[in-house]
């Protein structure tokens, strides 16, 4: 028996039937949650805790309005990417997935823009109060969230030249990092609108 | 491709066999790295717990200094839950999860030895710190504004901060492996219905560990921007709130309890049915009421926090939740008594220890409820009363249980016995021990005498108790070396057990002692909950385990593909730990962590998977 059949073999021998990654993948993503969550708690405590300083005035809508679009667009990017994989077209699944690190190095772009400004112009620094602090950890937190997809989606991209997702093979390595970029998207959802909009 | 016979490591030589514990990624050696090194953290704060007790002999002796008793009760608590009791529940699932669930291994098991590998340099870690500068001195719980720079400027709260980290990392990829193994690689047949209990009490405690964890790495992350970039999250005077941190660790720390409590009890489940000769009482209810201890014990945080001043409404809601919680856990307590009623029970020393779990839990469950009303427990907020409980459960119910786990699941481990008349002595020391230990640590507690303070005036009432307290812990600490001189020896002189030698009902006991590389030549087909009676009984058709016994197995020598040795999980757990160092000794070692942490990752992915 070849190893390659008895990784097929293996592959449905899975009480669910999904693949272990898979399902380690989500598991993961559920204790991501509740990080999420504690931070975004601490966030909406501390929101108007701002000692007479500067506040939530200083978010600058229509920049992360424009970047909170790109993000969540780069979700379709994501999605696009994985069909084009599985019709068998490396070529467009190399170019969507390229797309999305672009789309996630322009929305980081922005967080970095947003954090200068706010530390040089808006006298808002982690320990000016309550509200930078919250703010710097819970939007740094998910910006590093990003710069990691950011990474790991370019380990995916260099794999595809290495041998890896061509036509016919199975996809597990885009899928989970698909899961892991929809659910940072995700997250940001919740963040822009409690943070930014309310 | 790799066999069994490729993976079998070269142990003729000293450093062979080493290297082969370094890189191995079989599922029952990392059972045994576990319980060796947490064996080996449980007698290192036990011996703080000695010295604490020494202190506390009589009064105002002067044998340690309030400092260093500040540390003791610090490292006590810490190393008891993350360094001793947790990673012993871990050996236990490390060894039993894939064995009953009629698996080959864990899912992930290169995951599987990077979280121990973790755990080891993890607590190691945190010890650094006794030779490094002073230990954590802010209690197990770290109650800001104790743990801010103001209070603490040496780096005694990072070593504690960061090893907490570091030790969250190590559980949460255990717990995600555990989740995935037990959810999707059970046997054919082998419904959740029809797990075993130890089983279902893993897969709970693996969920309450990735869903609780989270809090208290968020509280550790803004405590340490506190004391690292000058935020004042818990800084009153920054606009910070110390009560924030309360929150947030109890929201950890309350299911955390349950964490430490469910394995055990997942154990003696299977240890009183086994020495009962009868099937669990109330399976599903024994299952389910596991699994609303886990959801109800997300809502009761805030009864540690009564004395805070939270209001009436919190405190009535939360000591509302708490009393409601006490329903599950004494629906298992009496499905264990009715499991026992009309059974054909035979008391060897697993059996003893399980029993003394139930029991000692019972009265640390009573104190619980007693502690659960925010009347009484403002009368008893952090007096030994509150030691007295908590010690009821975790070292009645857990330690009890766990040791019963060893003695019951030993032969499995090693193909002997451990001794049982010298565990019968183990069981009774311990049980006289602590309670001679703990009982009067109640009215000590009613009495008014604070917990962590390092001494006591002479005339207040409290001489006799602590002194028969520290009679008692003495007693335990000679019972535990009583029970590894059994162990050690054991392992090489004990009598020949046989692959049954209990007459088990679960999957474990149909395969040979110890279980070779592969577990399961056959993976079994499973139609009840108790195949291995179905299948020495005749009842039910347990399928494959009747055609795979031992000599199946040996006869034809099976080409099973089980996954290779690798060196990368301990490279990567180095170089975690090491970046971790780096932020509290020398930048220089960020850098060189971040690398292995690179090199290893990269190691990792390129690495033929299994």
């Amino acid at each position: 028996m070849t190893a390659d059949a008895h990784a097929h073999h293996e592959e449905h021998h899975s009480s669910t039937g999904l693949d272990n990654r898979k399902l380690g993948m989500w598991a993961f993503l559920g204790s991501e949650t509740m990080f999420f969550g504690s931070l975004i708690l601490v966030m909406l405590i501390n929101k108007h805790n701002t000692l007479g300083g500067p506040g939530q005035e200083v978010l600058d809508l229509v920049l992360t309005s424009f970047t909170t679009f790109v993000l969540l667009t780069s979700s379709l990017a994501m999605v696009l990417s994985l069909a084009a994989f599985r019709n068998g077209s490396l070529l467009w699944g190399r170019i969507w997935l390229g797309m999305v690190m672009l789309m996630g190095l322009v929305f980081l772009g922005g967080q970095v823009y947003e954090f200068t400004e706010f530390v040089t112009h808006k006298d808002l620094t982690p320990s000016t109060n309550l509200f930078g602090a919250s703010f710097y950890t819970l939007v740094g937190f998910h910006g590093a969230h990003v710069g990691i997809g950011v990474l790991w989606l370019g380990t995916v991209l260099a794999y595809s030249w290495r041998g890896r997702f061509q036509p016919g093979m199975d996809m597990w390595g885009i899928e989970l990092v698909g899961l892991y970029w929809h659910f940072v998207d995700l997250v940001w959802v919740a963040i822009f609108t409690l943070i930014y909009l309310i | 491709m790799a066999t069994v016979t490729a993976t079998a490591p070269d142990t003729r030589t000293f450093a062979g066999t080493a290297w082969s514990w370094i890189t191995t990624v079989d599922h029952k050696r990392i059972a045994v790295l576990y319980l060796v090194t947490s064996l080996a953290f449980f007698m290192l704060g036990g011996l703080e717990a000695l010295l604490m007790r020494l202190q506390l002999a009589t009064p105002e002796s002067d044998l340690v200094s309030a400092e260093r008793f500040t540390e003791l009760f610090t490292m006590h608590g810490t190393t008891m839950v993350f360094l001793a009791l947790m990673p012993l529940s871990a050996a236990f699932f490390n060894l039993l999860v894939p064995l009953q669930i009629g698996a080959r291994d864990v899912a992930f098991p290169r995951l599987n030895a990077l979280s121990y590998w973790i755990y080891l340099f993890g607590g190691i870690f945190m010890n650094i710190s006794f030779v490094a500068g002073g230990a954590p001195n802010a209690g197990w719980f770290g109650y800001a504004p104790l743990t801010d720079t103001a209070f603490e400027a040496t780096h005694a709260i990072d070593f504690w901060a960061f090893g907490l980290q570091i030790l969250g990392v190590s559980s949460i990829l255990a717990s995600i492996n555990f989740i995935v193994t037990i959810i999707n690689m059970r046997a054919p047949g082998m419904t959740l219905n029809r797990m075993p209990m130890f089983v279902w009490m893993s897969m709970i405690t693996a969920f309450l560990i990735i869903f609780a964890f989270p809090a208290i790495t968020i509280g550790l992350v803004l405590l340490l921007f506190d004391r690292y970039i000058e935020t004042n999250f818990f800084i009153p005077e920054g606009g910070g709130d110390p009560v924030l941190w309360q929150h947030l660790f109890w929201v950890f720390g309350h299911p955390e309890v349950y964490i430490l409590i469910l394995p055990a009890m997942g154990i003696v489940s299977e240890i009183l049915p086994t020495y009962s000769r009868k099937p669990l009482f109330g399976y599903a209810v024994v299952a389910y009421s596991g699994a609303a201890i886990a959801l109800v014990g997300f809502g009761v945080w805030t009864h540690h926090m009564f004395t805070v001043g939270l209001g009436p409404i919190a405190d009535t809601a939360f000591a509302i939740s708490t009393m409601a919680i006490a329903v599950p856990t004494g629906v298992k307590i009496f499905n264990w008594i009715a499991t026992l009623y009309g059974g054909s029970i035979s008391f060897k020393s697993p059996m003893l220890f399980a029993v003394g779990m139930v029991s000692m839990f019972i009265i640390g469950g009573l104190s619980g409820i007693m502690l659960g009303s925010p009347p009484i427990d403002s009368q008893v907020q952090d007096t030994y009363f509150v030691v007295a409980h908590l010690h009821y459960v975790l070292f009645g119910g857990t330690v009890f249980g766990l040791f019963g786990g060893i003695y019951h699941w030993f032969p499995k481990f090693t193909g002997r016995f451990m001794h049982d008349g010298w565990g019968k002595v183990h069981w009774l020391l311990m049980l006289i021990g602590f309670n001679l230990t703990f009982l009067p640590q109640h009215m000590l507690g009613i009495d008014g005498m604070p917990r962590r303070v390092h001494t006591y005036a002479a005339d207040m009432g409290f001489d006799l108790w602590n002194m028969m307290s520290t009679v008692g812990s003495l007693m335990i600490g000679f019972s535990f070396l009583i029970f590894i001189i059994n162990a050690v020896r054991s392992i090489r002189h004990g009598e020949p057990s046989g692959s049954d030698p209990w007459d088990g009902g679960t999957l474990e006991w149909t395969i040979p002692s110890p279980p070779p590389v592969y577990n399961f030549a056959h993976i079994p087909i499973v139609d009840s909950r108790y195949p291995a009676w179905d299948l020495k009984r005749g009842g039910g058709h347990t399928g494959a385990v009747a055609t795979a016994p031992e000599a199946d197995a040996e006869a034809d020598e099976p080409d099973i593909h089980m996954p290779n040795p690798s060196y990368w999980p301990i490279v990567m757990a180095a170089g975690m730990v090491l970046a971790a160092c780096g932020l509290i000794f020398h930048q220089a070692f960020i850098l060189l962590g971040a690398v292995l942490f690179a090199i290893s990752l990269l190691g990792w992915i390129e690495e033929p998977a299994a």
